[in-house]
């Protein structure tokens, strides 16, 4: 593994690899004294030109439990055509000779771009409305862990796909794993050329919640609605939006109802009354702490085998 | 002055004749040029190449004034006669905008002092290109640049009182509006590429091809309202190319242009986020690019055009979405439409001719291109070679950018000579001292 840019470049023994790696470093996290010497001497730079706070610190704390030297940068907003060029900025860190960029930014594609200047591998902590493939990893891993393999489980993910990056990627690492997919969006916020897309990729759309919930999916996946969608037209209010597709205090106990073996997830942050209700993110079927736990382990595998791989096989 | 015999081409693709130029004229076709030529004739062996009226291309950025460090009207004048053009309509999106009858004949003056093409000032149809307050049209017009063509390129004159006036305001002296034809409502301020279902995969906004036939349809409205002429600049899907069709067939005065890019490249290319692919209209799907071509060799589509857009290196290496728009056209027009429809054999070379130079040059009022090859006429010329196989090299262009999406890929058919007024502009693909 030279990069890890998209969810796509994982083949389902990939994915499975790494949240093989993933479980022991979590056993890793449990110990008192967490450091491992794996990637001593190896250089991380977390890159962020977007607000992040448990992407970056997870990212940051991965790269110290293996004692690499991670250090963080914080990009200036976005760059225009009067400002540096985003390859000058990246070469200019490439100069240093680092072993690993992680890239967060807010255009999609920006993770490619630098892993076509940079000699260092590139991990896409989020690209725009892009991808997002080790959020997509974690969430792998959480659900695993409460509902054993994934394979022709049912998964329903629910909310803004249009600019959801946590969508793109979970939709096909979960496919990986074999799981099924439902859609559930406004039709202003499926994403453009969906018809084909689900076509191609297995997944089912719909815009009805309440039926998906009744079927009793294994696990249902809340998408964060961006304040600035609200005013984007995207749908009229924010008490419609909670009416036709929040997780709401009925909607939870129709769940599980349902399924009482079915989880919640939420990748942060929440806007608690909006998509999900209070009810629903402290249920006990909610994996929302969970998913920031695993981030750490899934993170310290993504980067274990970008930068130990050959040693490990030694 | 000077006399040039240009001898065995093969006129328009047809039998090979010989071809007298005298005092930047045609002089003589056939049998008589020979015997015509003065003893101290310049001789020019055509054996093997086809000779076609120089090429008109109604859509070229040259940057100057404003982004000299990306092209100069110097540099795009070469890069323009290496690609067998004699005239290149000069876009009004400079800095400053070409708003008033100075900056159109500055622009003039400095094409005649490089003196490889005519270049010919687009006029903003506002001021600034803002879209609210008509630019000065008549002093434009009545000026020695003699504006003719008028276009706020790069955005569309979206509102719609605004175009109707100047529809009606050309309309008396004969003058076209040129529509980029874009209802920028129809998508965010952010959107950088097709809207379909690869722009949804890779999470970038997109433009709907609604947004240009939306338009298409409005201005073909207006057109008919006013009693003007609209020319659709660009035309890049097929829904925007059905309704210039519909517009045509109601005798409505429209006329439309496609680019190389937009008849030859996918959306697919976006793969890999790469700006070079990044342009305005964006690339748009096969069956989009299948249309166009369809539409051009039914005459829906009047031209072939560039959208030559050169850009800094610096302007392109941003992450997509904030990189510039636009890509190199000039040198690889012809070698582009050749290799893709005459080559192929879907177009003949009198074919090629129509839409590279005569529709182009009627359709902005240039009286001395696009003409017959004939005696009388004057002598602005190309000869191409239609078995040249070159491989498009960046380094090699003669623009002051590196944006053309063309690299590495091989082309057949290349410009050998063009002359203008009986002057040599380039050789053998290279422009002459200027």
């Amino acid at each position: 593994m030279r990069h890890l840019l998209s969810s796509a470049d994982l083949t389902r023994d990939d994915v499975r690899m790494l949240l093989a790696t993933a479980a022991e470093m979590h056993e890793v996290q449990r110990r008192d004294v967490k450091k491992l010497p794996t990637l001593r001497g190896r250089t991380v730079i977390n890159l962020f030109f977007e607000d992040s706070t448990r992407t970056r610190s997870s990212f940051e704390i991965a790269g110290k439990w293996m004692s690499a030297d991670t250090i963080n940068i914080t990009g200036k907003g976005s760059s225009t055509s009067k400002g540096e060029s985003l390859r000058d900025t990246v070469m200019t860190i490439d100069a240093m000779s680092v072993d690993c960029v992680v890239i967060r930014h807010m255009a999609s594609g920006a993770a490619h771009q630098v892993a076509q200047w940079v000699d260092a591998s590139v991990v896409n902590a989020g690209d725009g409305t892009h991808e997002h493939p080790t959020q997509a990893l974690l969430d792998a891993y959480t659900m695993e862990q409460r509902l054993g393999s994934l394979e022709g489980r049912r998964v329903a993910i629910v909310g803004d796909l249009t600019h959801s990056r946590v969508f793109r990627s979970n939709a096909i690492t979960l496919r990986r794993l074999g799981a099924e997919v439902t859609l559930v969006a406004p039709p202003t916020l499926m994403p453009s050329g969906i018809g084909p897309w689900a076509a191609a990729d297995g997944l089912t759309l719909t815009d009805d919640l309440d039926a998906v919930l009744a079927a009793g999916p294994d696990a249902v996946m809340m998408l964060r609605v961006q304040k600035e969608r609200m005013s984007g037209g995207f749908f009229p209010t924010p008490r419609e939006y909670t009416v036709g597709f929040g997780l709401t205090r009925e909607r939870l106990r129709a769940l599980v109802d349902a399924n009482p073996e079915a989880v919640i997830c939420h990748p942060g942050p929440m806007n608690r009354g909006l998509e999900i209700s209070a009810d629903a993110a402290d249920a006990a079927q909610s994996l929302v702490l969970d998913q920031v736990s695993a981030g750490v382990a899934v993170r310290m595998a993504v980067l274990y085998h970008l930068l130990a791989g050959e040693e490990v096989a030694a | 002055m000077s006399a040039l015999l240009v001898t065995g081409a093969r006129i328009l693709g047809e039998g090979a004749a010989d071809l007298l130029v005298r005092d930047g004229v045609i002089a003589a076709v056939g049998a008589d040029a020979a015997t015509d030529a003065p003893g101290d004739v310049e001789r020019l062996d055509a054996d093997g190449l086809t000779l076609l009226p120089g090429f008109v291309d109604l859509h070229t950025h040259l940057r100057e004034p404003g982004r000299e460090d990306t092209e100069t009207i110097a540099s795009g004048s070469r890069a323009a006669a290496a690609g067998g053009f004699t005239a290149v309509l000069a876009m009004a999106n400079t800095n400053p905008v070409t708003d008033t009858a100075e900056a159109a004949e500055r622009i003039l003056d400095l094409g005649r002092a490089t003196g490889l093409v005519d270049v010919v000032p687009v006029g903003a149809v506002t001021k600034g290109l803002e879209g609210a307050e008509l630019a000065e049209l008549g002093l434009m017009h009545r000026s020695r640049a003699r504006v003719g063509v008028f276009s706020d390129d790069g955005r569309c004159v979206a509102d719609a009182r605004v175009m109707r006036r100047a529809l009606e305001y050309v309309r008396a002296f004969g003058g076209v509006v040129s529509q980029h034809s874009q209802d920028p409502t129809l998508a965010g301020s952010s959107a950088c590429c097709h809207e379909g279902e690869l722009s949804g995969r890779l999470g970038l906004p997109g433009w709907p091809p609604v947004a240009e036939a939306a338009v298409i349809a409005r201005d073909a409205m207006l057109a008919r309202h006013t009693g003007s002429r609209v020319h659709v600049a660009h035309v890049s899907t097929a829904e925007g190319l059905e309704v210039v069709r519909w517009a045509k067939a109601q005798g409505i005065a429209m006329t439309a242009e496609v680019t190389p890019h937009h008849l030859a490249l996918g959306t697919e290319l976006l793969t890999g986020y790469d700006p070079v692919f990044k342009v305005n209209p964006p690339l748009r799907p096969t069956e989009d690019q299948e249309a166009l071509r369809e539409g051009l060799l039914d005459g829906t589509v009047d031209a072939v055009a560039t959208d030559h857009a050169p850009h800094a290196r610096h302007d392109k290496e941003h992450a997509f979405v904030d990189a510039a728009f636009g890509m190199l056209g000039l040198e690889t027009a012809f070698g582009v439409v050749h290799d893709l429809l005459v080559a192929s054999g879907r177009m003949s070379m009198a074919d090629l001719a129509r839409v590279m130079s005569t529709n182009p040059a009627r359709i902005a009022g240039l009286s001395g291109h696009g003409r017959p090859l004939a005696p009388g006429e004057p002598a602005n010329l190309v000869l191409v070679d239609p078995t040249a196989t070159v491989t498009v090299d960046r380094e090699a262009s003669h623009s002051l950018s590196r944006n053309t999406p063309w690299h590495g890929r091989s082309l057949t058919g290349a410009v050998h000579t063009t002359i203008l007024r009986g002057t040599v502009t380039a050789r053998e693909g290279e422009p002459a001292p200027c």
